[in-house]
Order: C-alpha cells, then structure tokens, then sequence
C-alpha cells in the first residue's frame, strides 16, 4: 500500500496524538483487508457510530476521545438511542441509557456536529458532485452517491469516525469511477405514469431495486424526472434496506446517468428486467407481516420526516384526533422548522409522539405488548418484526392517516392501478 | 490434514468448529449478550458462537455488525478465530478495534468453502495453517 508521509507519520506516533494514531491504523488496517492500494482524502463524514450496542463502543469512542482524536472534517451525528430532549420516551435500562448517553457525548466531544439525524442531507449536509466523502447510514450513503453525485461506500461503526478524524477513507469501490458504472437494467416504463406518481410507490420500488440488485449497481429508467426529493429519500431508503447497494443510477435524476450509456460507461447492461404491476404488487405485500384488523401504533419517518412530510401529515388529519399512537421521527432541525409556525403543538394535539434525535426501530419506544404497527416507510417495515416484534404493515400516508383515525387498517387499492 | 488459509489479522487458536449452514448478519443475527444465534430460521438457530474456530461462508454486511463483535470481545464470549468464506473487512473491524482495546487478540483467516464441519476439532496456526485433529 502507498501511503503519504503525512499517514505514515501519523500511524507511526511520530505526528498526531494518540487517538490519531488510532483511527488512521483501523483506516489502513480496513484498507489492507479490502484491497486498496492508498487512501483517499475526504471531505465529510456522517458517522453512524453513534447509535448504542452495547458498552464496548463507548468505551472505545471515549478512548479515542481521551486520547485526543478530534474530527478533521464536517462530521454530522446519525441517530443515537435516546430522544436527548425526551430521554423517558425510550425504555432503555438507567445502566443503558447512561452508556447511550456517554456514547453520543463522545462523539459531541471529538467535534462532531450534533444533528443526530439519518436524514443529514435534509439538514445542510450535502456533499457536491463527485466530492469524496465517507458516510455512514446505508439510506444517506445511497441518497448522496444517487441523488447528488457524492462518492462514499458504506461505512459502519468504527471506521467512520476513524475517516472522520484521519480525512482519509481505503481508496476502494464507490470512490473510484470504475466501480461507479451500471452493470443491470431496471425499466419501468410498462407501468402506469399515475402509479409512477405516488409517493407510495417510492419505498415500494426501493425495495424491489434492493431485492434485484442486492449489491451491485442498477441504472433505472422511467422515473419521472419531477419525482421530489423526499420520493428519492424513500426510494434510496427501501433500497439500501432490502440490498447492500450504496448506489442506484436513476436515468434523468442521478447527474452521473444523464442517459443510459453514460450510467454503463459505454457497455451494454448484463441484464435487464422489465418491471411489471405484479411485481410492484408483489413488493408492497412483502413489506407486511399483517394484512388486516385492529393496529397498535403508525410509525412515520424512516428517514427522519422533511418539514413538508409533517406539513402533509396535518394536512391529511384534517384536524380528527388519532386513536393509536402515532410516533413521527424526525430531527431536530426539522423540529425547529416545524415550531416557527407551530406546526409540532398542531401535531401533538391530534395526539402525535414526536421522536427526535432516534427512531423506532433502533431503540425500545414502540409499544412494550408487541402488536401490528403500520408505517409508510419501507425500511420501518423492513426492520420491525426484528428489531422490535412489532409486526408491520405497509401503506401509503394517507392509509395511514385514515387507519391511526380509525384504529384499524384503512387502504386504498386505487392508488396501486 | 492441513489446510492453507490467507491470513487477514495473524494469531493462534484451537478449538472446535462451529459452521454457519446459511448467510447471517451478526447485527440482528447474534445476540450481543449471550452469543446465540438468534436470528429465526437460521439453521444453527440457538446456537452459542462463544470460544469457537467460527466458519463463515457466506457474511450479510450490515456494518453495524462490528459492533455487535466488539461487544462480544469485551464480554468475553467472542468465538476463538474467524474463518470468512471472503474479504471483509466489518468483522476485521471488530477484531482491530478489540485489539487497540487490548480486550482480544484473534486470528481472521479468509478460505472459500472449506473442508470443515460443526464439530471439528483443529487448530490455527500464526501463518494461517489450519490443522484438522
């Protein structure tokens, strides 16, 4: 491997603190185990470090910590395990809520930012077109590779914050151009352009794209160049739930698939599928675990919903209370947005919970009886039976509105023609 | 018998062999606090992966799954070796930082399908020779 004789110096001890020295050996050490040749210089981090597992990873992020390891590049918070504003919403032991707690400070105290957010891109943290970074978080990682162009393969605990505090990244797969072409065609132009349409259909195909692709890149046609960018958050987000992909070419959105030769680097694609209604179908139902009856709670905002999102959510009420819990995770800058015309006091009259800084399916918030929880989102349904033995259902916003109103599962099929 | 192994962290360790019959993500899949697979459906379901020579043919990667051995590591319960059926580096991750950490110090071996089965007794040499008893 070459390295600079800046990284030597660092990784010998003879530059740098301690928690340096550290974060750039596990940086190296991953970048031998993966094959890179050098490293890659970075220009921001989202480090997903931060969500609690257990006592060890605090111990060796405030190791870090105490050994002077501070960030060297914008670094933004993903989610932790507590709510920091409503640290009794979530049903973690004191001992666990402590370490959680001394987990995220850690991370305050190496100078990341606090956004405490899977949805940073919403927040200010937009990396430029084909500008370096390595991010952690499978929905952001895939929203800045696909929606803006950014270059970052999947981080995970550890190693992000150790390219954070190094700013250097293994010079390996999504940072290299090569490894950035399509290699599979998605075409979705035998379905409707009304279905292509709806909001709901967006984590639906996420998933379906995951599934298909698995972990190698997709080039998708026939989405519709004026899909909003909380359509694309969902799509990024079922996608890198159900696949271990980082990157899909959406043909007219992603800038580096302007049209199809350009997504495949001049080659033909080694397979195509032609997306049909029943496979759409088929993917929304696989999204759920229950079908019909009485529901427990509605879960919203995986990721983190957009000021808009909870304005649509309001709006669709129409003022009638819900009779479930419905839990809306966002972050706080969005909470913020929401208070300057007091959006949030509207939402929590109709009975709302908001969930800040964390979500619902990393931390105990749902209902202790596990039950049937309903959810717009895909990654939400993906995760639920495991993560909190609550069984999902899938639907649209408004199915989900109208079933939190009712207590029972409200859909409407027209929506899926 | 003895097989050659490529050596992703060096070091030495015998044991018996424990083999995941199907894919598996460790975050979700291996219960931090008491090692057992826990993941439903699993074939080795139930399972304890504690003081193992653990052979991994085929890893799901959530990275979140560095953790997961980080915390096993810490606790104690962490199997005695990995043999991954690839690179990898999300549990390497796990097994570096334990080392920084002074917790651990395991060897991670990377061989395609190998010729070892749930039950197997070997051990693992520092240049990734693995012996079959």
């Amino acid at each position: 491997m070459i390295l600079s004789d800046f990284e030597r110096a660092v990784l010998a001890g003879t530059l740098g603190n301690a928690g340096e020295r550290m974060a750039m050996e596990l940086v190296v050490e991953s970048a031998r185990l993966l094959g890179a040749q050098r490293l890659v210089e970075i220009h921001s981090s989202h480090i997903d470090g931060c969500l609690y597992h257990g006592d060890s990873g605090t111990l060796y992020c405030e190791k870090l910590a105490s050994e002077g390891a501070r960030v060297k590049v914008p670094a933004t918070t993903n989610v932790g395990a507590l709510n920091l504003l409503k640290p009794q919403q979530c049903r973690l032991s004191p001992a666990q809520r402590k370490m959680a707690y001394r987990l995220m400070v850690a991370h305050e105290t190496m100078g990341c930012l606090p956004s405490w957010t899977c949805a940073p891109y919403q927040a200010g943290a937009r990396p430029a077109l084909g500008q370096q970074v390595a991010w952690g978080e499978s929905n952001a990682v895939a929203f800045i590779n696909t929606v803006l162009g950014a270059r970052s393969n999947r981080y995970g605990d550890f190693l992000d914050i150790a390219c954070a505090i190094s700013a250097r990244a293994p010079d390996y797969g999504l940072h290299r151009p090569e490894y950035r072409y399509a290699t599979l065609l998605i075409d979705l132009c035998g379905l409707s352009v009304r279905l292509r349409r709806q909001s709901a259909f967006y984590p639906v195909l996420g998933a379906l794209i995951g599934r298909l692709a698995g972990a190698s890149i997709a080039a998708v046609t026939g989405i519709p160049a004026d899909a909003t960018e909380d359509q694309l958050k969902a799509l990024c987000a079922g996608a890198a739930s159900t696949g271990a992909l980082a990157l899909v070419h959406l043909v007219g959105v992603t800038p580096e698939a302007p049209d199809l030769p350009t997504a495949f680097g001049g080659k033909a694609p080694e397979s195509t599928i032609k997306i049909t209604r029943d496979m759409v179908i088929q993917a929304r139902d696989s999204l759920s675990l229950a079908t019909s009856g009485p529901i427990d709670s509605v879960a919203i905002g995986s990721p983190h919903c957009s000021r808009d999102e909870c304005r649509e959510l309001l709006r669709l009420a129409q003022g009638r209370a819900f009779c479930v819990p419905v839990y809306l995770c966002l972050g706080r800058h969005t909470l913020m947005a929401l208070q300057t015309d007091a959006t949030d006091r509207a939402l929590l009259a109709l009975g709302v919970e908001l969930v800040v800084d964390t979500c619902v399916v990393v931390t105990p918030i749902l209902p202790a009886t596990p039950g049937v929880m309903m959810t717009n989102s895909a990654k939400f349904a993906h995760y639920a039976s495991g993560n909190t033995g609550h069984l999902p259902i899938f639907g649209s916003l408004p199915d989900c509105v109208a079933s939190a109103q009712q207590g029972r599962v409200v859909w409407d099929q027209a929506i899926w023609s | 018998m003895t097989l050659h192994s490529e050596v992703l962290l060096s070091g030495s360790a015998q044991g018996e062999v424990l083999r995941f019959d199907a894919p598996i993500s460790f975050w979700g899949g291996i219960d931090p606090t008491s090692a057992l697979v826990t993941l439903a459906g699993h074939p080795q379901h139930g399972q304890c992966i504690t003081n193992t020579i653990l052979v991994i043919p085929q890893l799901i990667g959530s990275s979140s799954s560095s953790a997961v051995i980080l915390e096993l590591f810490y606790t104690h319960k962490a199997p005695r070796a990995l043999l991954l059926g690839a690179r990898d580096a999300i549990l390497p991750i796990g097994a570096i930082t334990a080392r920084q950490m002074g917790w651990a110090h395991i060897p991670v071996l990377v061989l395609p399908d190998p010729d070892l089965w749930s039950g197997d007794w070997v051990s693992i040499d520092t240049d990734g020779m693995i012996t079959k008893h």
